[in-house]
Parts: structure tokens; C-alpha cells; sequence
């Protein structure tokens, strides 16, 4: 019985900062400012939602987080399982020196590199451009890790009756190693589209333009251009906007999405 | 030549990927933080500068503090109110899903939406909390505009983060713990503390030291609510080191400090996890 209570309270605590967020944003400006707090909307209104729409270009914030984690989750995917193939099925010199260069990149926090990297997208014209907040998020260690070990685990007895049968490398790659790997791939995939949908450093510091902002970027701004009053019922109301998206992918895929965690973890 | 041509297809476009974007921003990352640069014309050599001005900035210890208080801190309280929660849940009952469920999803939610719903929660005069805590006879506090509870508010909001991420794993270790262990202590006597501590904690010792060192990486690298809640402030309470970063990179425009940071930092993290992995023996159950 002490079990459930201490679970209960423990759930009470995580489920408290999401229900003050949902009532706060269906409260009137009247009731959010009112002493004591409110802890549930009445009557219930949906004039902090017409606000923020009307105020922020919040459908392009929705579809720059959307479009950016989609390309960036597409060209992940792609760049990690063509790297993570080649190192599991190819002979070639230091081959395992190869893979720890590849592996010493997850060791470096990306903030030391953060700087030069903003410069970089100066050289190539790409600051305040989807260019800049897509490409360099497309190649990551942590990728080819998780799926390499997926490909290592594979039987080769198909691979090698495609071979017979005169099929090219690519042909076996994508027609028969892909298909296999799915379950990695789209562990991988929620993985990458949750940490592009959620990533706020380096879309911050790329653009420039209000068209151009994804979620956290336009709520941030949004935040900073309140001067006196904060009006809390809209940053709530642009909060809830943006996480339910993440959550409802996340719960479509919550099975794959934790085994993903698990076997990049725990496992060797 | 005909042994690397696949490799090389398959492989290159990730690896040159990485050397646009990783290794040659590293490289320069470490020159510049040896050298003066106004953003215009070449970077002029100056050695040490950078390096001397961070160190001797009394700002710089001050930051280097903070960040170690709030790793350790929301490290520690998240270890161990993870581990409470994973042992309450290994079991399976009905709802073991959506509690579960529950507390992992604040993970993946963006830090930015929920930095903001936290921020409102410290409303000194609005918030929830103090409405909460006024109910057990606490007082207002003042929360992010308090120096002393600056730190302990962005600890608490990154505890109720992250402590999923713990968790999950947590309650991986324990389901892979073999039941005949707890089993045969509970047939010689112990009771249910001594089990915990000589045969579960024992037995879970390899996952808690990889908790450990992934959540203090990350707890060292943290930016988003503080960036958004306080700005480092007040009175640089929470003033951490990338937002410090930051701040000398894209607010003051003094790029060689900035890369001197980068490079204490990244000094600081690599130290941390090799002291763990030294001190790890000590602790960590070998498997045989």
C-alpha cells in the first residue's frame, strides 16, 4: 500500500508542471493573474490560443521544427546506416582505427566546436538559412555506433545467396539490410527527430529572421518581448502547442524509442 | 584500390560530413582559443592570453563553481530519486505502464516549453508553487529572483527533466538482475534494507556508473534554462559555463575567451569521466 502512495505522489509531481501548463493556457488574462492562483480554468477560454496565432507566426514555427527534424531525421538515418554498413560488412585497412575516429567525436561536447562552426555557415552563406540549420546535424557517431552493432548482429546466409545471384553491394544494402535493420532504424529515427524538434543552441545561434525559427527559438523570442507583464497564458498556451506533437510521436513509438535508449546503453 | 572502393562509398559521406562539420570546427576551435580575433581580417597569435584573461577573471571561478554545484547536485538527487522510482516500478502491477509512461516523458519534451512552465511555476506572486507550499505553511519565496534560490530552482526543474532518462535504464539493470540472488538472501535471513544494499545495489553497480557519467556530461553542458529563466543571474548565481560561452561568443564578440572556454570545458568533462573510470574499480561490480 506504501508503494502505490509514495508512486502516487511521486506521479502527482511529474504530472503537476503539465496540468499547471494546460489549465494556465484556458485561463483568462483575469484568472491567471489572480491571488490566490487558480489551479483549474474557469470558465474556460481559448482567447490565449487566438492570441498567440494571431500574434506570432506560430504555423511557421510548427512547420520549420517539422520540416528541419524531418530532413535532418531523413539524412541521418541515411548518412549513419551507409557508414554503419560499410563498417560491419567491408575488410579494409585499420578499420577499427577508422571506427574510434569516428567514435572520439561522441566525446567532444559540441559546444567547443560550436564557434568555428558559425563561421563556417558565414564562408558558405549559410547563416539565417535552412542549409545552416539542417546540414550539420546530418552526420553523428552515435548513429553508426547503434546501427553497426544492429548490422554485426544480422545473418549473412541472405546476403551472400543475393551475392550469388549477382546482386551489387548497393542492391544488398538497400534491399535486403535495410529492411532488416527497421526496428534500429527507427529507434534511430524518433531519436533524431526528438532531438531536432528539441534542440534550441545551435538553432538560436543560425537564424536570424522570425520565418525562419522553430518552436523553441519563436517561444524564446516570444518570452524575451514581454517587458513588464509577462503574459504567462500565452507562453502556456505556445508550450502546450509545442509539445504535443513530440509527445504524440513519442507515444506512438514508445516501445522502439526505449529499447533504442536501452541498446545504445546498457548493452555492450 | 578495388578493396576500399565500397568502403569508401558507403562510408564517406558520413566520414566527410564529420570533417566539415566536427573535426575541422575542433581544430580551429583550438586555434582560436590561442589567438586574438575581431571577426574581420586574419587571427593574430597571442599564446596564452585567452587563457591567462579566463583564468584570472574572478567571474571564471565563480562559473566554474556553479557548474559544478549544479551537476553534482541534480546528478545526485537524480541518481538516487531514479533509483527510488525504478525500484517501485520493477515490479509489474496494474498501471506499471502508464506510471512508467509518466514519469519518462518529460525527457522528451523540448527544455525551452518546459523551462517556461517551470519559470511560471516561480512566479513569486503568481506562481503555483508558493500557492502550494503556502498550504504547508511555508512562506513565499522568491525563487529566480532570489540569489540563494536561484540554483536550487534550475536544479529542481532539471531533476524533474531528466529523471526519466535515469530510470529507464535504472529499470533495465534491475530487470536484468537474476531472481535467485534475491531469492536465496531472503532464505538465509536478510531482510529486505540488507538485500538492497549486498545483492541489488551491488548487482546494479555497472548501470549506476554509466548513469552517472552520461548525466554528468550532459549536466556540465547544460544551457537552455538558464539561457531562458535567468540569464545567469541574479548576482551570477547561475551563472554556468556554456552559457558563459555563449555570452563571450555571441553577445561580447570576444571569440578567442570564448574558445578558451570551450576548451577548459571540454578539459573538464574529459577529467570528470576519467576520474569516474579510475574510481570505478572501486565500486563497480566486474562481471565475471
Amino acid at each position: 500500500m506504501s508503494r502505490k502512495l509514495i508512486l502516487l505522489i511521486g506521479a502527482l509531481f511529474m504530472a503537476f508542471p503539465f496540468w499547471v501548463m494546460i489549465a494556465t493556457s484556458l485561463m483568462s488574462h483575469k484568472q491567471i493573474f489572480q491571488i490566490p492562483p487558480a489551479f483549474y480554468p474557469h470558465p474556460l477560454t481559448w482567447q490565449n490560443y487566438l492570441n498567440v496565432f494571431q500574434n506570432v507566426p506560430m504555423i511557421r514555427y510548427g512547420f520549420n521544427s517539422f520540416f528541419v527534424a524531418a530532413l535532418t531525421t531523413a539524412g541521418q538515418l541515411m548518412f549513419c546506416a551507409m557508414a554503419a554498413y560499410g563498417f560491419s560488412r567491408f575488410q579494409f585497412p585499420y578499420k577499427n582505427q577508422w571506427f574510434l575516429v569516428f567514435l572520439v567525436t561522441m566525446m567532444i561536447p559540441p559546444q567547443v566546436n560550436i564557434v568555428p562552426l558559425f563561421f563556417e555557415m558565414k564562408t558558405l552563406h549559410w547563416v539565417d538559412s535552412y542549409a545552416g540549420l539542417i546540414v550539420p546535424g546530418l552526420f553523428g557517431a552515435y548513429g553508426v555506433f547503434l546501427l553497426r552493432q544492429w548490422f554485426n548482429g544480422l545473418p549473412l546466409e541472405l546476403e551472400e545467396a543475393a551475392r550469388i545471384d549477382g546482386c551489387s553491394h548497393w542492391q544488398i544494402f538497400w534491399h535486403i539490410a535495410i529492411p532488416l535493420a527497421r526496428p534500429a532504424l527507427v529507434a534511430l529515427g524518433i531519436f533524431a527527430f526528438i532531438g531536432s524538434w528539441n534542440s534550441f543552441m545551435w538553432p538560436l545561434i543560425i537564424t536570424q529572421s522570425d520565418t525562419l525559427r522553430t518552436f523553441p527559438v519563436g517561444i524564446a523570442a516570444l518570452k524575451s518581448s514581454y517587458r513588464d507583464i509577462t503574459d504567462w497564458g500565452a507562453l502556456m498556451a505556445a508550450s502546450t502547442v509545442s509539445i504535443i506533437p513530440i509527445v504524440l510521436l513519442f507515444l506512438a513509438g514508445q516501445k522502439q524509442f526505449i529499447q533504442g535508449i536501452l541498446q545504445g546503453g546498457v548493452k555492450e | 584500390m578495388k578493396t576500399i572502393k565500397w568502403p569508401l562509398i558507403f562510408i564517406g559521406p558520413c566520414f566527410l560530413g564529420l570533417v566539415i562539420f566536427t573535426y575541422i570546427p575542433v581544430l580551429m576551435s583550438f586555434g582560436l582559443s590561442f589567438s586574438y580575433w575581431n571577426l574581420l581580417g586574419a587571427p593574430k597569435w597571442v599564446g596564452l592570453e585567452n587563457y591567462f584573461s579566463v583564468l584570472t577573471d574572478p567571474l571564471f571561478w565563480k562559473t566554474l563553481q556553479n557548474t559544478c554545484i549544479f551537476a553534482g547536485a541534480s546528478v545526485t538527487l537524480q541518481v538516487i530519486a531514479s533509483l527510488g522510482v525504478a525500484l517501485l516500478l520493477s515490479k509489474v502491477f496494474r498501471g506499471v505502464g502508464i506510471f512508467r509512461t509518466l514519469f519518462f516523458l518529460p525527457v522528451i519534451t523540448p527544455m525551452v516549453s518546459i523551462a517556461l512552465v517551470w519559470g511560471w511555476l516561480y512566479d513569486p506572486q503568481y506562481g503555483g508553487l508558493n500557492a502550494l507550499l503556502k498550504v504547508f505553511g511555508v512562506s513565499p519565496i522568491a525563487w529566480l529572483y532570489d540569489p540563494h534560490w536561484a540554483m536550487p530552482a534550475i536544479i529542481l526543474l532539471r531533476v524533474w527533466k531528466e529523471m526519466g532518462y535515469t530510470m529507464i535504464i535504472l529499470l533495465a539493470g534491475l530487470q536484468g538482475i537474476p531472481e535467485h540472488l534475491d531469492e536465496s538472501a531472503a532464505l538465509d535471513g536478510a531482510n529486505s534494507w540488507q538485500r538492497f544494499w549486498w545483492v541489488t545495489l551491488p548487482m546494479l553497480s555497472p548501470t549506476l556508473f554509466f548513469v552517472i557519467t552520461v548525466s554528468l556530461m550532459n549536466a556540465l553542458q547544460a544551457f537552455d534554462a538558464v539561457y531562458l529563466l535567468t540569464e545567469g543571474g541574479p548576482q551570477h548565481s547561475t551563472q554556468v559555463l556554456v552559457y558563459w560561452l555563449f555570452q563571450n561568443a555571441f553577445q561580447f564578440y570576444k571569440v578567442g575567451p570564448a574558445s578558451a572556454i570551450a576548451y577548459i570545458l571540454f578539459l573538464l568533462i574529459l577529467s570528470v569521466t576519467m576520474i569516474q573510470w579510475w574510481f570505478r574499480k572501486r565500486w563497480v561490480l566486474h562481471e565475471s
